[in-house]
């Protein structure tokens, strides 16, 4: 056993390896958060008097209520006077191309492995990218133009298609769903558009990647998506951010919405910084997401794999509204030194015939926590629907705690809803057999972490696969049980 | 290549090996045979290295090198190689994939090249001809819901892969039906070369009818009681261990 910390100790004490900073010149708003911050985002960012009121309808909201206490998960008190809710780094205007953004930012993507000039179109991805408050870069927009498919950064949606996002904006997560989302109501400052068109499938895969740059700086982003009819998106999502002492605020909304036969893969690969081995600083994760299946046959699926933060709260959910719509959920959870995360997934079963399907694979390492939440609701008129759910947690080390706390909720006698749980450690006897073979402790672990969350791995597009894999292996291994 | 001298040995403050001497030299085959509890499977894993055990006294060198210093996996790297008595399951990851980490962790240590996904594939191949052994169990999770004798066989496949200069199989006779045997014992016959040896544990003579032994070596209570050629295991499948325990200590 003594060895085993040890090499958990060896491994975990491994750098962050994003943790630097750009030295980008910022234009913030100043510290705090009243009204007035509240119509300066929205002046900066020369929003239509329509958003500018429901954000503010958001704000008041938020005002009413009460930071959720019910998550497995303990920080000390978040002064929201402390926060900046607006950064920007400076442009001289919005960049009309990517040539003229700032090379700065460029190689502040760059450095992070994202490459947003087009003329390297080895990935085969667009991506939009997000420093703190704002995009700064939609590549591939005109070639996705041609099929109709609109991909661009909130901010720049709000100006061109202004009905769509009113529309769809709060229709899946509205402003006054929860404290942290009523919170990005007021205070989003960007994130990503998306529509796919009708019998459209998308061509590549989309991607934004959030990083956040700034100090004192929360990050409130937005994602809407919206599938119209027998379309089809895969869409990933990134982040990183600096290593800091203090703790950095990150409560993001995604929404999805799906309309008849179409099919949505949503995919994140979330590294935000975790905070030092001891505890000190980190992000503080707060994350509304949640797909509405609105036509039949209808189809949304996360894909999560959560390795950074230090604090993780976030349940990518699906409405399943429309009959023989499906939901799927697939996460896999790594918390190490002092991490805590609280995440799960809620499938709501409103049509008939609706299946979901819910695999979540939690590790953890060190001293930190580690839970499962998931609901599974099958409401009355829900007749035949279908969940399974299969939630295993794998513990290395004895100091660290894995719970799962289901909750299901059945109305309709027709429903099936079947539910697994198992809870293994690392045997030594594992890591013994591969170094038997040759193989050291660190590679051993990776190998036996990755194929424990394989299934989930496997539902990953190829090139975050991959980088998912590295990850995982860099986040832990070692420590055995 | 293998010397054992006096070599002392426990688990948790209890004395397992009492004090065993043993010389494996290049092309031979041991038996070590012994009653359930006598130490054989400690001493498998002293040798290859499970940091559960302590050594109490005595020296152990492989290929001149002092073994007890080194690494389970510079062991490995080394070129001994252990067939488990009980091999682990390790779920998602095939053995394919498990050998190929594997094959390349040990030809970086030895400055080689990484083989390429060809070369792998084509060293597979060969193997799974020489032991028997299908392509699909080799993309399976690694032991998981393997039958007794397809672990089994797999190891002896690990063994094959690796080419280990020692090999130490403990007890991989057992649990398995004749035909299971034969496959077994014959990849270990046909893996058999003058430059590389074997030390065949076990606690029947049955498997010694296949793989035949140049030493058998008799553990009892943590100590080589007897040593002779394969006419002892016969003698010890006639009379069982009894009339041994009263023997003097043999060197
Ligand atoms: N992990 C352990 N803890 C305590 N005693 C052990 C442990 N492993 C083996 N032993 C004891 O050591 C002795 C030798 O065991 P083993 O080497 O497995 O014998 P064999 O393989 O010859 O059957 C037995 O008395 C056994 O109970
Ligand atoms: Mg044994």
């Amino acid at each position: 056993m003594a060895k085993d910390n040890q090499i958990l100790e060896e491994i975990t004490s491994r750098e962050y390896e994003h943790g630097w900073t750009a030295n980008l010149e910022a234009d913030s708003a100043p510290k705090g958060l009243n009204e007035d911050i509240v119509r300066f985002i929205s002046r900066k960012k020369q929003e239509p008097d329509w958003l500018l009121e429901w954000r503010l309808k958001a704000y008041r909201a938020w005002l009413t209520m009460k930071e959720p206490r019910w998550p497995n998960v303990t920080y000390p008190a978040i002064d929201y006077q402390d926060i900046i809710y607006y950064s920007a780094p400076k442009q001289k205007a919005a960049p009309g191309s990517l040539e003229e953004v700032d090379p700065e930012l460029l190689k502040t993507f760059e450095k992070l492995g994202i490459s947003l000039t087009e003329q390297k179109r080895l990935t085969g991805i667009a991506v939009d990218a997000v420093l703190d408050s704002v995009s700064v870069a939609t590549t591939f927009k005109e070639k996705l133009g041609e099929l109709g498919i609109i991909f661009c950064s909130f901010s720049e949606a709000v100006k061109e298609h202004p009905e769509l996002v009113k529309k769809y904006l709060g229709s899946v997560v509205p402003m006054q769903d929860n404290y942290f989302a009523a919170l990005n109501s007021a205070v989003f400052s960007d994130g990503s558009f998306c529509y796919i068109p009708k019998g459209v499938r998308c061509p590549m895969e989309l991607s934004t990647y959030f990083r956040i740059n700034a100090a004192k700086t929360g990050q409130f982003e937005r994602t809407l998506i919206v599938a119209d009819e027998d379309s089809y998106v895969s869409y990933l999502e990134g982040c990183t951010a600096p290593m800091r002492d203090e703790h950095q605020l990150h409560a993001a909304v995604v929404e999805i919405y799906a309309m008849k036969s179409a099919h949505v893969k949503y995919s994140t690969v979330q590294n935000w910084y975790p905070g030092s081995k001891e505890g000190v600083g980190g992000i503080y994760n707060f994350v509304t997401k949640r797909g509405l299946c609105a036509g039949d046959h209808s189809k949304i699926s996360w894909t999560q794999v959560e390795t950074g933060s230090a604090i993780t709260w976030k349940y990518p959910s699906c409405v399943l509204k429309g009959d023989y719509s499906s939901g799927e959920f697939y996460s896999v959870a790594v918390t190490n030194n002092h991490q805590q995360a609280d995440t799960g997934t809620k499938m709501i079963h409103i049509g008939k015939n609706t299946r979901s399907r819910i695999v979540s694979k939690g590790i953890s390492a060190g001293l930190s926590q580690n839970s499962y939440r998931g609901q599974v609701h099958v409401l009355k008129r829900a007749i035949n629907a279908r969940n399974f759910s299969q939630c295993d947690s794998l513990l290395m080390g004895d100091r660290c705690g894995a719970h799962t706390f289901p909750y299901i909720d059945v109305e309709n006698s027709t429903a099936r809803v079947e539910h697994e749980a198992t809870t293994s450690k690392i045997g030594e006897d594992q890591i013994f057999y591969c170094r038997q073979r040759g193989i050291d402790e660190e590679a051993a672990v990776a190998l036996i972490v990755n194929g424990y969350a394989k299934e989930v791995l496997n539902q990953l597009p190829m090139e975050f696969a991959v980088e998912a894999q590295k990850l995982l292996a860099l986040t832990l291994e070692g420590s055995v049980g | 290549m293998l010397h054992i001298h006096n070599l002392r040995a426990g688990i948790e403050g209890k004395e397992i090996l009492k004090g065993i001497n043993l010389d494996v030299k290049p092309g031979e085959v041991h038996a070590i045979m012994g009653p359930n509890g006598s130490g054989k499977s400690t001493l498998a894993s002293v040798l290859s290295g499970r940091e559960e055990y302590q050594v109490t006294e005595g020296e152990v060198t492989f290929m001149g090198k002092n073994l007890l210093e080194m690494e389970p996996e510079d062991r490995a790297r080394e070129g001994i190689f252990l067939a488990f008595q009980y091999p682990v399951e390790i779920p998602g990851v095939s053995t394919v994939n498990f050998m190929k980490t594997a094959i390349n962790q040990i030809r970086t240590y030895r400055g080689e090249e990484p083989l390429d996904a060809v070369a792998f594939l084509k060293l597979m191949k060969e193997k799974m001809k020489l032991v028997e052994i299908d392509q699909s169990l080799l993309n399976r999770a690694l032991n998981e819901g393997f039958s007794g004798g397809e672990k089994k066989r797999n190891e002896i496949f690990q063994m094959a892969m690796l080419e280990p200069r020692l090999s130490i199989l403990d007890e991989t006779d057992s649990g398995l039906d004749i035909d299971a045997l034969r496959i077994v014992a014959n990849g270990v016959n046909k893996l058999r070369n003058p430059s590389n040896a074997t030390i065949v544990v076990t606690h029947y003579q049955r498997l010694l009818n296949y793989i035949v032994p140049d030493y058998v070596h008799v553990l009892f209570n943590g100590r080589i009681v007897k040593s002779g050629d394969k006419e002892l295991a016969l003698e010890l499948e006639k009379k069982g261990y009894d009339w041994i325990k009263n023997e003097p200590a043999t060197a």
